[in-house]
């Protein structure tokens, strides 16, 4: 039997002494902006990614100048809480360092865009002076862990983020090279290999996503994660959780051998449970994993290849016990729910809606300075959604009037009176930082929407949610497979059209035409929502709607993204 | 050079016809008081998109000039007025441009071109303003130019032109020969040369910024930088002359280390230094700091310099960028850092070169250059300020400021 090489990646952690490279190095020469193709990877594992200006690039060349390099930073914030010291640090640093805005991301973290490769050192410094990090915010490692920022019930939530805490802290890369690089850590002379007790060398086979839900919300999109806990409430206790595994988003163009998967729920842990639990599923990928293919590196192949059950057997053997059944459970929708909420302890929760998760100020709109502002009289904490959006959360009834005055002086408190087409929407950065970047994302999802919110309005549905999301590329970081609407990008102007996801996220959608042009999308949609308004069963969501009428066919499981696609799909 | 006699037989024309084009004597003589026609062949500007710079590098033909050059000279530039600045002249004195003048030493010509190609309209001096009051007898002139309104003087200067003045104070405009009667000579402008004659034979390139700002709600400009971003185009001709500069000199020795400090466009020389050496070979190590506002938009010759660090032409190559970060950091900044090793390559005996802004750069760097040879040479203030004075005397601290 042959053996199947390692991919690239493989070699590139094991020489690289546990990440450090010639990061050091590449660092202090000036005379490029860019780090060399090795060290590029490792850094991912430190929470930055090297990026170029791609609306400058045809251009450089001329003036006799490289590629307009700069590094996105992305700091983890497990659950997406984050402290107003916190916060004012990020907006400090957006305007120093960064590009002057501020990314929220879709797994609850904050991202920076713009840093050049002088500051670089100097921003992840600061960030972890700021009591954040940015460790494992990318790479083959666990990342983000996300919890739904969930202000009804408060006292779950505070059980819920620990946990995410804990995680988080349990599943960080051990290797001092973090400190040595960034943080003017000492170099311990050690004969001693260093020590990555979960990971090893080589860490895992590819990314890692760990989330945590709270029913009836599944804003955290548990179905796309790897790993997933459902929170089990009972009586408004935490008993527990279910686990899911093998979620992910990730696919090739023409690639049918990739595609996105839902998870697939496998058991019950009780709450203290959940680290142990966690660590022993990120052993079975660390062990059982694809490091051949990179393509094929994901847990959701792992647990396609071997199934379910296999992978559960092996968790419980890892554990030592055994997860019990699952328990039921129910999520209603994946979406944010917008303005001001008040939990079980009388404190108040703003959802400010935050298109496309960029904080910035325009000229009509000061969102940033507005924010800013609310951080320094805010004593409560900010939460990032898994929508892009942000909750200005635990405002105390004596504050509340304050900070409504700020919303309404910065004209934040009305940022939810949009379509709902539009509250439901997510879109990846894309272009112009995004390296992999086929399409615009960030930059166009809203004027598609504009497009189509004449059509809603014509067709009566302007408070109708129906989940929308835009990726610029198959990778899928916006979560587009399982949404009612997806545009995923091919090439400048031209994407697949996806339908029939699941409202709540749980199901994913199909291919309903492959690559069309933007003067396509409402040609396209118009007839569908004219259609849907007409004839749609009472309550009945979009998603399901378009399945139950013929436009796509359902799809079950990853394995059958590929399959039951029509014909007029391909007529292009 | 004797100026050949016409061909006038066969066997003379065919002797001229052999020699390569570069190396042919011209018929005529170039120099500051015959400016060479240079073909304009290249333009590019330096700064990428996002800049609020704009450094244009040029690259001109010097073939069939006779003119040569050595890193470290100068090439002068003859500019012309632009056509905006002469119509502001021309509506300040209330003329058309289309009246007869007489230019010393060159004869009689319409106004407009006058004003376009002889005269500097631009730059008021005490000089100018004298004659201006003169013709116009005005009061409010004479004030400022009284002995006791030195200061008042200066302030109406500031960012003003002669048409500012001529609005001003000869409300009612002014006859033509008056008018040309204020102006000095259009003045040709040096800029430092920015090629090395051995790696662009027949060329000669500079690095130029333009000269652009606001001033009493109008914009203003340099002459000279903004004659060649917007008036001459590619395959345009351009008036030049060389101009040596003997006191910046690459060392004769080829193995001699070289430490050159060159913000912004000061960088011109250092960039025919180094292609010069790059050439010769030989090996002498070479030390270029530069700085600029931004490192992604201002970086000039980037891609130029890592060629030249690949190829080791350029030995060390530190930069110092000032907006980047909430504090300016320039060029004097990286000496502090980098002075152990500065010190180091000075006791090998370096030759340190500057050049660039006068007013600030200059004295910055000069007083970071004592700094460094005195924490590195352990020495006291004066007695490191002595090791800098004998640096110049032994000619191995050249500055080429303006």
């Amino acid at each position: 039997m042959s053996e199947k090489k390692l991919s690239a990646n493989e070699g590139i952690k094991t020489r690289s002494n546990y990440l450090r490279g010639t990061i050091a190095e590449g660092l202090a020469d000036l005379s490029t902006g860019s780090m060399s193709e090795d060290d590029q990877q490792l850094l991912k594992f430190h929470g930055t990614y090297q990026q170029d200006d791609r609306d400058l690039r045809n251009d450089r060349r001329k003036h006799r100048l490289e590629k307009a390099y700069s590094f996105m930073i992305r700091i983890r914030v497990p659950g997406g809480v984050a402290t107003p010291h916190q916060w004012l640090e990020v907006d400090r640093m957006a305007e120093q360092f960064a590009n002057g805005t501020i990314k929220l991301t879709t797994r609850q973290a904050f991202q920076f865009h713009g840093i050049i490769k002088t500051n670089l050192k100097r921003t992840i410094k600061e960030i972890n002076q700021s009591a954040m990090d940015t460790v494992a915010a990318c790479g083959d490692v666990n990342r983000n862990v996300m919890c739904n920022p969930n202000p009804y019930l408060s006292s779950v939530h505070a059980e819920v983020l620990r946990a995410a805490q804990d995680i988080s802290t349990h599943l960080t890369p051990q290797t001092r090279a973090y400190h040595e690089i960034w943080l003017d850590g000492e170099k311990i002379e050690s004969t001693e290999e260093e020590q990555e007790p979960i990971y090893g060398k080589t860490y895992l086979p590819r990314k890692f996503k760990i989330t945590i839900a709270v029913p009836p919300s599944n804003d955290v999109d548990i179905f796309a994660n790897c790993l997933s806990f459902i929170a089990i409430v009972e009586d408004g206790k935490l008993v527990g959780y279910n686990v899911a595994v093998g979620g992910g988003m990730g696919s090739t163009h023409g690639n049918e051998a990739t595609y996105p998967r839902i998870a697939d729920v496998i058991g019950f842990c009780t709450a203290d449970q959940i680290v142990d639990v966690a660590e022993k599923v990120v052993l079975v990928q660390r062990d059982f994993g694809d490091r051949t293919d990179r393509k094929h590196s994901r847990f959701k192949y792992t647990v396609d290849d071997r199934g379910p059950d296999w992978i559960l057997a092996k968790l419980n053997e890892y554990l030592g016990y055994e997860l019990g059944p699952v328990r039921p459970y129910e999520f209603k929708d994946n979406g944010d729910r917008f303005g001001w909420v008040e939990d079980e302890y009388g404190n108040f929760h703003y959802t400010l809606f935050v298109e496309g998760g960029r904080v910035l100020d325009t000229p009509s709109y000061a969102m940033r300075t507005g924010l800013r502002e609310i951080a320094k009289i805010h004593d409560g904490d900010f939460r990032l959604t898994a929508n892009q959006n942000l909750m200005i959360a635990n405002v105390s009834a004596k504050k509340r009037s304050e900070v409504e005055a700020l919303l309404e002086k910065y004209g934040m408190h009305h940022s939810h009176e949009r379509s709902a087409l539009r509250l439901a929407s997510i879109a990846c950065v894309a272009l112009p930082t995004c390296g992999l970047a086929l399409a615009e994302a960030e930059r166009y999802l809203p004027v598609v929407i504009t497009d189509l919110e004449e059509e809603l309005e014509n067709a009566g549905l302007r408070h109708d949610s129906i989940t929308i999301r835009m990726t610029g590329c198959p990778n899928g970081c916006g979560r587009p497979f399982i949404s009612e609407i997806g545009f995923v990008g091919r090439g400048p102007d031209r994407y697949n059209l996806y339908l029939g996801g699941g409202h709540a996220g749980q199901r994913l959608s199909k291919l309903y035409r492959q690559d069309i042009t933007s003067d396509q999308i409402r040609t396209l949609l118009a007839p569908i929502f004219q259609h849907y308004a007409k004839e749609r069963n009472p309550g009945e969501h979009f998603g399901d709607f378009v399945i139950r009428t013929g436009y796509v066919a359902a799809t079950v499981q990853g394995g059958d993204f590929h399959k039951n696609i029509k014909e007029e799909a391909f007529k292009n | 050079m004797k100026a050949l006699a016409p061909a006038t037989h066969s066997g003379i024309t065919e002797v001229v016809q052999a020699l390569p084009a570069a190396a042919a004597v011209p018929a005529v003589e170039y120099g500051k008081k015959n400016p060479f026609p240079s073909e304009l062949l290249e333009k590019v500007l330096l700064n990428g998109e996002g800049t609020t710079k704009e450094t244009w590098h040029y690259e001109l033909s010097l073939d069939g000039s006779g003119l040569s050059y050595e890193p470290g000279d100068a090439l002068a530039v003859v500019p012309v007025n632009a056509p905006d600045l002469v119509e502001g002249i021309l509506k300040a004195a209330k003329l058309s441009g289309s009246e007869s003048v007489e230019v010393k030493g060159v004869g009689n010509k319409v106004l407009a071109d006058a004003l376009r190609e002889d005269f500097d309209i631009t730059a008021l001096s005490r000089a100018v303003l004298t004659k201006l009051q003169g013709i116009s007898g005005s009061e409010k002139l004479a004030a400022l130019l009284a002995d006791d309104a030195k200061d008042q003087l200066k302030d109406y200067q500031w960012g003003r032109w002669i048409e500012d003045a001529i609005r001003d104070f000869a409300t009612s405009g002014l006859e033509a020969a008056d008018l040309v009667s204020i102006f000095r000579k259009l003045p040709p402008r040096l800029y430092s040369i920015a090629s090395s004659p051995l790696a662009h034979p027949g060329e000669v390139h500079l690095t130029v910024a333009s000269v652009r700002y606001q001033a009493h709600g109008q914009g203003r400009k340099g002459v000279a930088s903004t004659y060649l971003a917007d008036l001459v185009e590619k395959g345009g001709q351009v008036p030049v002359y060389t101009h040596q500069n003997k006191n910046f000199r690459l060392p004769t020795s080829s193995d001699i280390p070289v430490i050159m400090v060159g913000p912004g466009t000061g960088v011109a020389p250092f960039r025919a230094f180094v292609e010069h050496r790059g050439v010769l070979g030989k090996g002498g190590k070479n030390w270029l700091f530069f700085g600029d506002q931004r490192y992604t938009y201002d970086f000039l010759y980037q891609t130029e310099w890592q060629e030249h660090l690949k190829d080791g032409h350029l030995s060390k190559l530190d930069v110092a960028f000032s907006r980047d970060q909430p504090e300016k950091v320039y060029v004097q900044n990286r000496m502090l850092e980098r002075g152990k090793e500065l010190y180091a390559w000075l006791q090998e005996g370096a030759h340190f070169y500057v050049c660039g802004d006068a007013s600030r750069m200059a004295s910055d760097v000069h007083e970071a250059l004592i700094s460094v040879v005195e924490k590195h040479g352990g020495f006291a203030r004066d007695v490191a300020e002595a090791y800098v004075e004998d640096l110049k005397k032994a000619k191995r601290y050249q500055r080429d400021v303006y």
